[in-house]
């Protein structure tokens, strides 16, 4: 939605438009998602949808952040 | 509970990049096999203790032996799933990568579930009531009242009852979709695509209602 700031809680409930994996397709392609992110690589042009269903998506946003994070971790180690 | 990097044998595995070829003897036979999957255990392991660790906020009454064995659990689960679909590695990123999503997954699932075991989750439709309380205040104008009350209507007349339940649930109740899926004996991917429709529906009966920008 473009053009209006909308109430956080709106927003949740009406999601977005834009074309979005569904969780599945966005487990069997983090791990390639997340090593192109790190790699500083345009992630959302090789995985298209996968940042809208994050958005949308609470539980899987949550793994997204930790494989990010153990990832970074390992990298530090 | 341990600290999520103190396995000496998996943050030598995690700081050698060059040692990613093991596991093509996760395909092997014997010794050599056996070794892999003790590999692969204690990569799985270190993934899981670092989630459980992250989430432990949400599981205040569990001791650190309890994290722990929530955490060995999880990496039990990852590891058979692994093993499982490992003809779907593709190389697509490092192994230790793809498997790490495994372990988090299997842990995440188990903190919001045991965070949530002996919660109540209300799936009575009669819920999204509570919709008011997200509103427009006082000093709002009256375009956002008018847009809150499309979408008060668009919940109680545009949705299926299993639409508006999944709905409610997970975005006014804040129920994780895993617990919700537990609950009614389904998965994540399913309820996901319930409510990506509901949503769906509800952006058309609110742009229909004269705010067409939601559904740009």
């Amino acid at each position: 939605m473009t053009g209006r700031d909308l109430d956080p809680t709106l927003q949740r409930l009406l999601g977005s438009s834009e074309p979005e994996l569904d969780c599945d397709e966005c487990f069997a392609q983090l791990d390639r998602y997340v090593e192109l992110e790190l790699a500083g690589a345009p992630a959302d042009e090789h995985v298209p949808g996968l940042r809208a269903h994050l958005v949308g998506c609470p539980a899987c946003a949550e793994e997204h952040e930790s494989l990010r994070a153990l990832l970074e971790l390992d990298s530090a180690t | 509970m341990p600290a999520p990097d103190t396995n000496p044998d998996v943050s030598a595995l995690a700081a050698a990049p060059g040692l990613e070829e093991w596991h093509l003897d996760l395909h092997a036979q014997g010794a050599r096999r056996d070794e892999a999957v003790a590999h692969l255990h204690a990569i799985l392991l270190r993934a899981a203790r670092f989630e459980v660790f992250r989430r432990r906020g949400s599981l205040p009454h569990l001791s650190a032996v309890e994290l722990d064995e929530l955490a060995q659990d999880a990496a039990d689960d990852a590891a058979v799933s692994v093993l499982r679909r490992l003809g779907d590695f593709r190389g697509e990123s490092s192994f230790r990568t793809w498997a790490y999503k495994f372990a988090l997954l299997e842990a995440s699932v188990k903190v919001r579930r045991r965070a949530w075991r002996d919660r109540e989750v209300t799936l009575e439709p009669e819920h999204w009531e509570s919709l008011a309380h997200a509103g427009p205040g006082p000093d709002d104008d009256v375009e956002s009242g008018e847009l809150l009350e499309a979408v008060r209507d668009g919940i109680r007349t545009a949705l299926t009852p299993r639409q508006r339940q999944v709905l409610v649930a997970a975005v006014l109740e804040g129920v994780p979709i895993d617990v919700l899926a537990e609950r009614l004996d389904s998965n994540r991917n399913a309820l996901y695509k319930v409510l990506h429709d509901a949503r769906r529906r509800l952006r058309a009966h609110v742009a229909a209602a004269g705010f067409p920008e939601v559904d740009e």
